[in-house]
């Protein structure tokens, strides 16, 4: 029978916030991400347990319960390494959780860059080092291998498949974006251009967002969404349609879309509601997904997309000169700091990388006063460029403590 | 609607932001209709055609000359050829006399004062005329003695005005925080009006710098951090030094310009010296024109580290010469400009951290007045204008209090 599959896709992922860093610091304290001031949002760890307890564990708890009800419901994941290692430290018990889920052996989780970075763009050799990273921290947390790749956030185009491709992973994800898609439906299996075996998944970025960003919003004509109705959809559809691509943050539930929003209850239902009138309706994790559905159609992505903002590009990073600066700077350390050898001031390099420290330099929103667009633990964009920039120069400090001028 | 619109100062024989605000003001207002008659305390032409200016000229005097500085004494010019000197409070007390002996007082329909030394010229003319009175709050004592309570008698006049004023118009949210907080007026009775910017007034900049110097040093790699303004407590400039020590400790070539004269000219002058920081702190005493224009041109930030400030208009003026600016949380102007750097006058090692950031980062100097530009071109007096037409008519129509 032809089915048709909701593949369900959620990204765990934190980063490792930089705290207020001045220059008095630079050269005198090499630690830049340990804010331990009660309740601010640059104390990482006040954070994850905020953010377990509104979203982590209650999700976790509503998919176990799925997992268990319905003997078809199935997911993917993501989870940053830089995640995994805050879930390590301070929140153990969230870690148990999203082990217990895989251990069904119905979650699926996809390979990325260990530290959450855009290395793609800047270094190849740097990025398949992150990339190896985290397979080997998926690996020994989970006991699995990662077979579908996603790029941080979502960002793709056709040189990435072909890397992707020719290091075997059998799927890719990104936007299902119009000006790459034309006429055709984010709702099919698709082939990436150059590529031989690799299979793209786009994702169905209207119905994602239904819920994503739009599910608590009370001025949205459709408020309040229900699980029936987003079935309904779903369904509007009929025959021409193979897979339903749901990706999202994880954080939606509970941390962007708060409890009281009735997101838990619609998560609740929404298989049931799926399956309810036809008997072809499933759930399925990517790699299946892949293994079910043949390729309708070859697609060409020759500049980079991600799953941001209206522009659906990389210009919520590095859009501004402070982003282009700063990310340079960075790479630009790239063989000074990877020739030392030293692991702790690679890995404080590394978590720099994190696309997060980024986003919080951008200015296309704050300058337009919208703050609600600005999510930063920052006041300014400036301020978190600063804080960045003076750590770079501490990085700078410890080279040259090392003899290594740059 | 007639307006008596009573002021201290009006450009180019402004010494200051409080002279701009008052000329780009009424300038807005006569656009929406308004008929002003402003009154000054000296006698020039000011080339204005939108409003009548009237100088509260003494008939004993032949003219009245007013010297750069704010607040400072009047030289008057008698018929006899020879010069008298006249402290503040006595040409606020001539201005009072001037006033009130203005054979028009009772045509206007409402009047609006500038600050405390209009204070009691405005509610003399209150009370012979019975009109409405708007006072209009650009700094009051508290700010001047930089956050203390000041000349009690200065406080005296502007708790007396306040109190007896139809309506206050404050320049800033902080500024009517001040005026409930320090003078125990109830906040609904104080209106916040931001202060603007009319950007077609500013005059292009030509394409040699009267700092050569400087425009050098550039070349060479160097980075300037100017302030202008006056050398007084007020503007915070003790912290400045001491921020720049920091700055230069780590960026070397970073050289302050401080533009402006005041009281505090040789204690900081001294001070820089004491830092061991006179080699990179450029005094140059107060500027007009050319001179005034490319201070803020040739920097590559601008500090307002005032300890408060009212509102303060130089950060955008330094914004449209093309310099991004760094200002104090105390001052009206962060509320209007979010794409600047802000930090608390009194913490130093953050005002040098950020000093700091701008002057060793190219992008963040460029980001920063690329977007305080955008906010920047949008700025213009209109709303402020509309908030006093509404203000205007809501009194007219009420008519004065007792």
């Amino acid at each position: 029978m032809k089915q048709q599959a909701i593949c369900l896709y959620l990204h765990v992922h934190q980063p490792y916030r930089i705290k207020h860093y001045t220059i008095f610091d630079t050269g005198v304290d090499h630690n830049y991400f340990n804010d331990e001031t009660p309740g601010v949002d640059t104390n990482n760890e006040f954070i994850i347990h905020k953010v377990a307890e509104k979203s982590y564990l209650p999700t976790n708890a509503v998919l176990q319960d799925l997992l268990e009800q319905h003997p078809d419901f199935k997911l993917s994941l993501s989870i940053s390494g830089t995640v995994i290692e805050q879930f390590e430290a301070w929140a153990p018990d969230v870690l148990e959780s999203f082990k217990k889920l895989v251990s069904t052996g119905r979650v699926e989780i996809l390979a990325e860059t260990y530290h959450h970075s855009l290395a793609f763009f800047y270094s190849r050799a740097e990025f398949e080092e992150q990339v190896a990273m985290h397979r080997k921290k998926i690996q020994d947390i989970f006991g699995l291998t990662p077979t579908v790749f996603r790029n941080t956030e979502l960002s793709y185009n056709n040189d990435l498949a072909f890397w992707a491709d020719k290091a075997g992973y059998k799927g890719i994800i990104t936007e299902g974006w119009d000006k790459i898609l034309g006429w055709r439906s984010p709702n099919f299996m698709y082939r990436p251009t150059y590529t031989d075996n690799i299979r793209l998944l786009m994702k169905n970025y209207r119905l994602s967002d239904d819920i994503a960003f739009r599910f608590g919003d009370r001025n949205w004509s459709e408020w309040p969404l229900t699980a029936d109705k987003f079935a309904d959809w779903l369904g509007a559809a009929g025959d021409n349609a193979q897979v339903y691509n749901l990706f999202m943050d994880y954080e939606t539930f509970g941390e962007h879309q708060w409890a009281d929003s009735g997101v838990f209850e619609f998560l609740k239902a929404l298989p049931e509601y799926w399956k309810a009138t036809r008997q072809d309706r499933t759930f399925m994790t990517l790699s299946e997904a892949i293994d079910n559905f043949d390729p309708v159609d070859k697609v060409d992505v020759p500049y980079t997309i991600t799953w941001a903002d209206t522009e659906r590009d990389l210009s919520a990073w590095l859009g501004n000169s402070m982003q282009q600066q700063a990310i340079n700077a960075l790479y630009g350390l790239k063989d000074p700091i990877i020739q030392t050898g030293d692991w702790a001031l690679i890995e404080d390099w590394r978590r720099l990388q994190t696309s997060d420290h980024f986003y919080y330099m951008c200015t296309k929103w704050f300058s337009d006063g919208d703050i609600h667009a600005y999510f930063s633990p920052y006041e300014t964009p400036y301020e978190a460029f600063t804080n960045f920039m003076n750590a770079w120069h501490d990085l700078k400090f410890r080279l040259a403590v090392k003899g290594i001028e740059v | 609607m007639k307006v008596l619109m009573l002021g201290w100062e009006l450009p180019p024989h402004n010494s200051g932001g409080l002279g701009v605000a008052c000329y780009q003001m009424c300038k807005a207002l006569s656009k929406k209709g308004v008929d002003i008659e402003f009154i000054v305390p000296y006698t020039a032409d000011h080339g204005i055609d939108f409003m009548t200016v009237t100088p509260a000229t003494p008939v004993t005097a032949q003219a009245i000359l007013k010297s750069g500085i704010a607040y400072d004494s009047f030289k008057y010019i008698l018929p006899d050829g020879t010069e008298e000197e006249v402290d503040l409070f006595t040409q606020a007390d001539r201005y009072v006399r001037a006033v009130e002996q203005l054979a028009t007082l009772g045509e206007f329909d409402l009047i609006h004062a500038h600050d405390w030394l209009t204070f009691r010229a405005a509610l003399r003319a209150k009370e012979i005329s019975g009109k409405p009175l708007i006072v209009h709050v650009h700094a009051t004592e508290f700010d001047r003695a930089g956050g203390k309570s000041g000349n009690p008698m200065v406080h005296e006049i502007e708790y007396t005005g306040l109190l007896l004023a139809d309506r206050i118009m404050a320049v800033s949210q902080l500024t009517k925080d001040i005026i409930v907080r320090e003078y125990d007026i109830p906040a609904d009775k104080i209106e916040v009006v931001h202060n603007s910017i009319d950007i077609d007034s500013y005059e292009q900049l030509d394409s040699h710098s009267a700092y050569p110097y400087l425009e050098q040093m550039k070349q060479q790699g160097y980075r300037i951090v100017t302030n202008v303004g006056r050398l007084t407590i007020q503007k915070g400039l003790y912290n400045l030094l001491l921020a720049a020590k920091e700055v230069i400790a780590r960026a070397p070539k970073t050289i302050f310009l401080i533009v402006g004269s005041g009281e505090q000219y040789r204690e900081l002058l001294q001070l820089s010296a004491d830092l061991g920081i006179a080699d990179h702190v450029v005094f140059t005493n107060f500027q007009r024109g050319k001179r005034w224009r490319d201070s803020f041109a040739v920097a590559d930030l601008f500090v307002m580290p005032s300890v408060s400030e009212p509102f303060g208009l130089t950060p955008l003026e330094a914004i449209g010469w093309g310099t991004p600016v760094l200002v104090s949380k105390q001052s009206g102007v962060s509320e209007v400009i979010r794409n600047c750097l802000k930090v608390d006058f009194w913490d130093v090692n953050e005002m040098a951290n950020q000093i700091a950031a701008v002057v060793c980062n190219e992008g963040l100097k460029n980001e920063l007045h690329n977007q305080s530009y955008k906010e920047y071109t949008r700025l213009t007096w209109d709303n402020a204008a509309s908030k006093m037409v509404d203000a205007y008519n809501h009194h007219i129509l009420a008519g004065a209090t007792a």
